[in-house]
């Protein structure tokens, strides 16, 4: 008896493993090791900010790509891209590092409601519906899609103005929240030395006079940073003015002659003290109405303290995610 | 009596203002008009800052194939050409006009006799009604004269006019339909005619015998139309679904009506075209529903494109107290206005006045997966599922789930027990699979 | 502020109704049922209720409030639905604390442990009776006998016990069986709330007419047994009680109305409910006539639970203009 059952289920086992071995055989899919070997040096977030579904698609597409141009992995940078151009055998494109920017100042002092949006939390249907609870039907919605799309946890709203607020150690640049804005306010700036930069803090394309009707922090398209600007970096088009940062040196000097606090520097030291430290800013303030100038530099700056200390605690998982 | 097979829900009727005549209101001191009342493309202004115009006078000329001409409601001079907040929510361009006497273009017939010989030919009447700039008045606002040129390859069998009113509270059509019946018969036949078809029928839901009564009377004379008392039911206006009740076919997913043989016209359009055609009246003036349970004279107003709301409002007996929201269209398929100067364009078929206690939602719970919104969806889709995939952004799921399907009537916004946004969210989720579709076309 | 307009997307009316209409709707629907229950098992029958339902509102509050720490939501009637259909499951001569046990087991486990109402794959009230079947099966399958001259008895847990129809079919006592005026009003050995048909039957009329639930799961489930045990009535009629009988016996009727068509826990299409109550009956059919248990109602519908994320993925509702 047990002779037979032993017979039996050793066929068995042996016809089984005859056909896993067929239909491994068969069915098997060969993959380019490489693949495994990009995907290895791959942060693992798949966060999708390089445009592919998540690091393995990203992995295999740098592997079928001839040239590493235009692919970059937004959350490892430049020291991943190189690790991937060695296994590839290929240049990496020089990435400078950049960082997510939100173009709205409009906070709820500056910007009175007008309407009450009684609807679904998101700036995807409030924006289909229309221009939103304010007269600047350009600004910041404030139901946080980009919250929401952010894989980081990097934008936040801040409850005191309404508007998002970006964290500067945790944003990686994936452009998940500029693609999320269906007001097209987030944009992927360049990080600049010292995170230093200087941005239009507004893209409110109608007439001044309404423009600053609906909002008291609005850029109005009065041209004067442009005519200012030493290095014409700056343009008006549409009522808006727009500073692009490829030529920005930062000067300055659009800031101190904006009439409304639209254009914004950011962790640039305070202009009369020396000492260089980063000025804490304490409860973001809106920008005066009045063409006060001297300081706008902290009018939004998203930077409490706080958020920095807060950081290193979100800190160790990137770390971890880059080796 | 026959209706569409799938899905329909049955909201409380409301007709408030149903049997009052339609009362003429005179022009006010400014109108804002903007360029873009309809579908497509917006249409380029001819005229500029300074000039002066006449009732019918053409403001602005068609900006693309869909799109429309848009003509001047007053007479006086043009202000200036500048963006105002319209229907959409969003400032868009729009001519100003300071209203000088009520001089009209000396082509409009402005007589009230019946014109009822039409001897001009299919071309002759499309390119008319093109001129005129027709749109569709139930609210899609989409221009007539494109939807009366079939592609090449399809034939039309029938013209279905679309008098079912379904929408609550609304009786701009039903008052029309009573006070120019006669026109709107004549309308029908020309649309026959540009379109080469012999029979026609006009769909009435019975919750308006006397209309009915007074068409199918008026009917007698005219081979070939029909009138088609219809059941009750929400979304019976629909396109896909006047034409699944009247000629029970089924329109095709992603397919246009002209698949069915059918090319269906509001009963406001077809009278816009006897205008157009018979009397050389442009498009310039509509019958719009004041309604609301708060407002004290429900009425059915003919109106000059570009008058802002507050003057039918004022005219209705005032804004009341507690209005919470003021809705441009119907309850189930309007627009929230942000404020009463909107002015007034083609596709405004009422002004409804909600009080603040009506206006609010209440929050939404979890879905218990009722499937209310699956019985009644029109479409045969599966809403919770749909709001499900937007809200997780699953594209190929909401496509392969029909998204794109949704004629975003709110029947399943209105049924649901947990009171979820569904509509909301599937509206956002049909543009993105739209705007995929379309991008994969290319 | 106050006078600003509210705007959202349309819809802007609702048909009023509501999850605690629907639930206090079948609350009303199985009020028959209870009163034939006290009429035959006095008060053991509002002993058992009455522990449920309070067991089961006590649970989901303390749960909601102290574990999932958000606001309680016992007022919209699932919870006492589920204590009431729980305690409509059980023999009336049932101890308190095996009720507290069944009433911890179907919200604890049923319900709240996939996040509240909504969320749950199972009959919350099947999975306490099931739990309490499998813990307990002395003191579940001991039914109280019934008088139908003795009107509310005040015997409790000392009550006379005896069998039931199905228990007398699976031991194969065929001629033992009640009339069918008694099976039909309810004057059988059951649990509390199963054993009048009439009393089911007026629920049901109920529901179809408040348009709580469609006709679908129920008549696909009874249709399917009356098939089935028709068909077995028919080879061997010595064997196999007449479907009538199988009708009206045991839970079959109070499953397929009243725990079959659970909102949450069935699909969602109308093709996809006849499936579901075709597998119910056949589920059914196939435990009480071949099974060791007597009744198979709860099994059968806790097994299509499962199956009706299936069903919903794969049976779509009939699209307009075909596919």
């Amino acid at each position: 008896m047990i002779i037979i059952a032993i017979i039996t289920l050793g066929i068995i086992g042996a016809a089984g493993a005859a056909l896993l071995y067929v239909t491994s055989k068969k069915f098997e899919v060969v993959e380019d090791p490489r693949i495994a070997q990009v995907q290895s040096v791959l942060p693992g977030a798949n966060c999708g900010g390089c445009g592919y579904p998540g690091c393995s698609g990203f992995a295999s597409a740098c592997v079928k790509a001839t040239s590493l141009d235009g692919m970059l992995c937004p959350v490892g940078g430049a020291p991943v891209m190189a690790k991937v151009a060695s296994i590839l055998g290929m240049e990496a494109e020089a990435a400078e590092p950049k960082i997510a920017v939100v173009r709205c100042n409009g906070t709820c002092q500056a910007r009175p409601r007008t309407n009450v949006y009684d609807g679904t939390k998101s700036c995807a249907i409030a924006s289909t519906l229309y221009g939103g609870e304010t007269g600047c039907s350009f600004g910041c919605l404030g139901y946080g899609d980009c919250v929401k799309a952010c894989s980081f946890d990097a934008i936040h709203i801040n409850p005191q103005t309404g508007l998002p607020e970006v964290d500067e150690d945790r944003c990686t640049s994936c452009g998940a929240c500029v693609k999320a804005c269906p007001k097209n306010i987030i944009e992927l700036r360049k990080k600049g030395p010292k995170s230093r930069r200087i941005f239009v803090s507004c893209v409110n394309k109608d007439k001044g006079a309404v423009a600053r009707k609906a909002c008291s922090n609005a850029c109005i398209g009065c041209g004067k940073c442009a005519k200012e600007c030493p290095f014409g970096a700056i343009t008006v088009e549409n009522n808006v003015a727009y500073i692009d940062f490829t030529k920005c040196r930062m000067c300055r000097k659009c800031v101190a002659v904006c009439p409304t606090g639209a254009i914004h520097e950011l962790n640039f030291p305070p202009r009369k003290e020396a000492p260089a430290a980063p000025k804490p800013a304490a409860a973001p303030k809106p920008t005066p109405v009045a063409p006060e100038t001297s300081k706008p530099a902290t009018a939004v700056t998203p930077k409490p303290e706080a958020t920095t200390q807060a950081a290193p605690a979100a800190e160790p998982e990137n770390k971890k995610a880059n080796e | 009596m026959r209706t569409f097979r799938i899905g329909g829900i049955h909201p409380p009727e409301n007709k408030l203002s149903a049997g009052k005549k339609i009362t003429a209101l005179a022009a006010p001191k400014q109108v804002i008009i903007p360029l873009s009342q309809h579908i497509g493309a917006p249409a380029q202004a001819v005229v500029k800052k300074g000039d002066m115009v006449k009732v019918g006078t053409l403001l602005a000329k068609v900006g693309g194939f869909v799109s429309a001409n848009i003509h001047s409601s007053v007479s006086g001079k043009v202000n200036k050409i500048d963006n105002a907040i319209d229907a959409s929510g969003y400032r868009r361009p729009a001519v100003f006009i300071d209203v000088e006497g009520d001089e009209w273009e000396e082509t409009i017939d402005r007589s009230e006799t019946l014109v009822k010989e039409c001897n001009l030919s299919a071309k002759e009447i499309i390119d008319k009604i093109a001129a005129a700039g027709v749109v569709g008045m139930g609210g899609a606002t989409f221009p007539t004269q494109v939807k009366l040129m079939p592609p090449p390859g399809s034939k039309a069998e029938i013209v279905i006019v679309n008098a079912v009113e379904c929408e609550p509270y609304l009786t701009a059509d039903h008052s029309l339909m009573l006070a120019k019946g006669e026109q709107i018969l004549v309308g029908v036949t020309i649309l026959m005619k540009a379109v080469g078809v012999n029979r026609a029928v006009i769909g009435i839901e019975n919750n308006k015998p006397d209309a009915i009564a007074h068409m199918q009377k008026l009917a007698a004379q005219y081979p070939g139309v029909e009138i088609m008392p219809l059941k009750v039911k929400y979304p019976q206006g629909g396109e896909k679904q006047l034409i699944d009740a009247v000629i029970g076919k089924q329109v095709k997913s992603g397919a246009l009506p002209i698949s069915a043989g059918a090319i269906v016209q509001n009963v406001g359009t077809v009278y816009a075209v006897y205008e157009a055609v018979q009397k050389n009246k442009p498009l310039f003036e509509r019958v719009v529903t004041v309604t609301g349970k708060a407002v004290k004279e429900p009425s059915n107003f003919l109106v000059r494109m570009g008058t802002p709301i507050s003057v039918l409002i004022e005219a209705a007996g005032g804004m009341p107290e507690n209005t919470g929201k003021i809705i441009g269209g119907g309850p189930m398929m309007g627009k929230a206005l942000i404020s009463a100067e909107v002015p007034v364009c083609k596709g405004s078929s009422g002004i409804l006045l909600m009080t603040k206690e009506e206006s609010v939602r209440k929050p939404m719970h979890d879905c218990i997966r009722c499937a209310k919104c699956v019985s009644a969806c029109p479409m045969g889709l599966n809403p919770a599922f749909l709001m499900k995939a937007t809200v997780y952004q699953n594209w190929e799921m909401a496509e392969k789930e029909n998204i794109q399907d949704c004629i975003e009537c709110g029947s399943c916004s209105y049924t649901c027990p947990a009171y979820r946004p569904l509509l909301d969210n599937i509206r956002v989720g049909k543009a993105k699979v739209m705007g995929i579709i379309r991008a994969r076309k290319k | 502020m106050e006078n600003s307009l509210y705007i959202s997307p349309s819809p802007h009316i609702h048909g009023g109704d509501s999850i605690s209409k629907n639930m206090y709707g079948v609350l009303i629907a199985l009020v028959p049922a209870f009163l034939v229950s006290l009429y035959f098992f006095g008060l053991g029958a509002l002993i058992v209720t009455a522990t449920s339902v309070v067991a089961c509102v006590l649970f989901e509050y303390l749960i909601q409030k102290f574990l999932m720490k958000k606001e309680p939501t016992i007022c919209d009637g699932s919870a006492a639905l589920t204590g009431v259909l729980l305690a409509f499951n059980l023999p009336s001569n049932l101890p308190i604390w095996i009720i507290l046990i069944g009433a911890l087991a179907a919200i604890g486990i049923g319900k709240m442990s996939f996040g509240g109402l909504g969320n749950n794959i199972f009959n919350p009230a099947l999975v306490g009776r099931v739990f309490l079947l499998i813990s307990f099966p002395a003191q579940m399958t001991t039914w109280p006998l019934v008088d139908a001259l003795n009107a509310f008895p005040m015997t409790y847990t000392d009550a006379e016990t005896g069998a039931t129809v199905l228990s007398l079919m699976n031991e194969g006592a065929l001629t033992q069986l009640p009339s069918y005026t008694d099976m039909f009003l309810g004057c059988k050995g059951g649990s509390l709330g199963e054993v009048s048909a009439i009393a089911l039957l007026l629920g049901f009329a109920f529901m179809l007419w408040k348009k709580i639930i469609t006709w679908h799961i129920p008549v696909a489930v009874i249709v399917t047994v009356f098939v089935f045990t028709g068909i077995m009535h028919l080879v061997n009629p010595a064997q196999y009680a007449s479907p009538l009988i199988h009708i009206l016996s045991g839970g079959l009727l109070l499953g397929a109305i009243f725990m079959a068509t659970d909102y949450v826990t069935s699909p969602m299409t109308k093709n996809g409910m006849l499936i579901y109550g075709v597998g119910i009956g056949l589920l059914t059919s196939i435990i009480r006539l071949f099974g060791s248990y007597p009744e198979g109602m709860s099994f059968a519908i806790l097994i299509m639970n499962a199956l009706t994320p299936l069903i919903n993925t794969y049976v779509k509702p009939n699209h307009f203009g075909g596919k």
